[in-house]
């Protein structure tokens, strides 16, 4: 068997900023850099590399500081920590002045693993979804996060970058372009529409192979952008397939579900299932055991599909 | 073009006074206590100390300041106005749905407003940025940062306090306005807060300290000069001031931190105001 290629986004994170070329990108970090990757960039760069210690707020605001003044800053720490703990520094000193500032969130969701519950973020997306200003993204793999590095450091104005500490697959070719707001839609599949992001994609292609073996043909859409969304992909997919289903690593409150329940309602009303953390904490154990525990693993979509596809025959 | 006549930056800081006043009475709400003890300081800084034109707001090599203590708004709108940066006639909109002079200061509204703030406790932080970016672009400005005595109950004062001094931000400046009062009483009573005890905890953070009358306008002028001197160390400088200054009736009295005046108190307060020059 092939072996696959497997890289953490936190990862391919590190090594994109540190091959940007502005001169005025600027790195903050509070005490995780080896974490979070930064420490890349911090070796390349180390005069335009800031360590605040263990103080994320004041990393939100120095950052912010640092915007009005024309740098670039990329502000790193782990997802819980960078958008729940700083909530109000990036409300009020970030998002309403609309500053440069590009807040970096590694370890997302349960595939944090064994550090357990306060480690594992699963209401980020909700809290920087409902910021005005701020455009939120989560890449899926490699290829796709250093593409999106690139892109919101052009891009003038808030980002909240959600990364995972699990290594995933490589899915896309190195020469794939992403664009902000622009989902990737994969397959052309007709049976069921995936919507997944994040560390959850590359689960919805596993999904997607196993099905096609037994007959049934989805499409899987990679959105890496949930703000601003892909409203036109969204509909078009809700009127081509018969199944919707989104899959992340968040609450089912406020993450990718409901953001494309928003357009749905609004757009094309369908029923849409969602597959996520339901309203609960995470709790500790290997990553890909509490994909399974919490149902957002390959076989459970697999499973929600075959299951949906069985009462929708039998119902003709 | 700089003013050094002690006397004439006090007429300034008068005239300030009496346009915030005027800007919360017509706004019916407002913080005029916190308003008043700072505008000498504000008066200072944009007349004498900062190296500013309000012709060129934007001008990336010009000195930055930022009202931690955002209520205070309607001192720095007066205090811009009356420096030129825009017309002195619309500040009665303040606080109206139409006005650019929101209750807290917007950056992205109003000409010479370095940045946006409110919510207590993160000016210190935005200034370390600012700091940080004037050394590493070799530009020279320097930084101002006004903070409230309550504020500092606020704990990200002290992680920023921590940066300040780790990153040896000698451009920085930080300003407490000590007016020993805050919304429900005495700081002193609320969280043990004194002048003192507010300077100690600055010097075990790194900072160099030097506590003032925050009235005396050549007080103020030299402290802002003596911190230019000091090198590889933020500076703060601990004004000790009256809530409600000049305002005979308002003066070291809570409930004024955060009401508007009737008819026959702006009359009044106008009056005291006009006196005292």
């Amino acid at each position: 068997m092939e072996e696959i290629k497997k890289i953490a986004t936190r990862e391919s994170f590190g090594k994109a900023i540190t091959e940007l070329k502005d001169e005025n990108i600027v790195v903050l970090d509070a005490d995780l850099s080896s974490a979070t990757k930064t420490e890349l960039f911090q070796k390349e760069n180390p005069n335009r590399f800031i360590e605040v210690g263990i103080s994320e707020s004041d990393m939100m605001g120095t950052a912010a500081g640092l915007a009005t003044c024309g740098k670039i800053p990329f502000a790193s720490t782990f997802a819980v920590f960078a958008t729940g703990r700083c909530y109000d520094q990036i409300r009020s000193s970030i998002a309403y002045p609309k500053l440069n500032v590009k807040i970096c969130g590694t370890h997302a969701g349960v595939t944090v693993g064994e550090d357990g519950a306060t480690h594992q973020m699963l209401e980020d997306i909700n809290l920087m979804r409902g910021l005005p200003n701020m455009v939120v993204i989560s890449p899926s793999d490699d290829v796709q996060t250093k593409a999106l590095v690139k892109e919101i450091a052009k891009y003038e104005g808030p980002v909240y970058l959600r990364l995972a500490r699990m290594a995933t697959p490589v899915i896309y070719a190195n020469d794939v372009k992403f664009e902000i707001g622009k989902a990737v839609q994969l397959g052309e599949g007709i049976d069921a529409t995936v919507f997944a992001t994040g560390v959850t994609v590359s689960e919805a292609l596993k999904a997607q192979e196993e099905l096609l073996k037994e007959g049934v043909d989805i499409r899987v859409v990679d959105i890496h952008t949930i703000k601003p969304i892909d409203k036109e992909t969204i509909v078009k997919c809700a009127k081509e397939t018969s199944i919707l289903l989104s899959v992340e690593d968040h609450n089912v409150i406020g993450g990718l579900g409901s953001a494309i329940a928003d357009v749905l309602t609004e757009e094309y009303p369908k029923k849409l299932i969602k597959l996520g953390i339901n309203d609960c904490f995470g709790k500790s154990g290997k990553a890909e055991s509490l994909m399974e525990y919490f149902k957002i693993d390959s076989k459970s979509i697999e499973e929600t599909i075959k299951e949906k596809l069985y009462i929708n025959n039998k119902s003709k | 073009m700089k003013i050094t006549k002690a006397e004439a930056i006090s007429k300034i800081a008068n005239r300030i006074r009496q346009d915030l006043i005027t800007a919360i009475y017509y706004a019916k709400s407002g913080h005029p206590g916190g308003s008043l003890s700072c505008s000498d300081i504000l008066a200072v800084l944009y007349f004498n100390e900062m190296n500013i034109n309000p012709l060129k707001p934007d001008d990336k090599s010009r000195d930055r300041f930022i009202l931690s203590k955002g209520h205070g708004a309607p001192t720095l709108y007066a205090t811009l106005a009356e420096k030129g940066y825009f017309s002195k006639d619309d500040l009665i909109t303040l606080r109206n749905i139409d006005s650019v002079f929101q209750g807290h200061p917007d950056m992205n509204k109003v000409p010479g407003i370095d940045m946006s703030s409110g919510s207590l406790g993160q000016g210190l932080s935005i200034a370390n940025g600012m700091a940080i970016a004037s050394k590493m672009d070799k530009m020279g400005y320097r930084v101002y940062c006004l903070v409230g005595d309550g504020e500092l109950e606020e704990g990200q004062i002290w992680e920023a306090a921590m940066t300040s001094s780790k990153y040896k931000l000698d451009n920085l400046c930080l300003i407490v306005d000590c007016n020993e009062l805050q919304l429900i009483g005495k700081t002193e009573e609320i969280m043990g807060l004194n002048a003192e005890n507010i300077e100690q905890k600055f010097a075990s953070f790194g900072f160099n300290t030097k506590i003032i009358d925050g009235h005396n306008i050549e007080e103020i002028m030299q402290a802002f000069e003596d911190a230019k001197l000091v090198k590889d160390k933020p500076t703060v400088i601990i004004a000790k001031t009256i809530k409600g200054k000049g305002i005979s009736f308002m003066e070291i009295d809570p409930s004024w931190h955060g009401k508007s005046l009737n008819d026959e108190e702006y009359k009044k307060a106008i009056e005291e105001l006009n006196n005292i020059n």
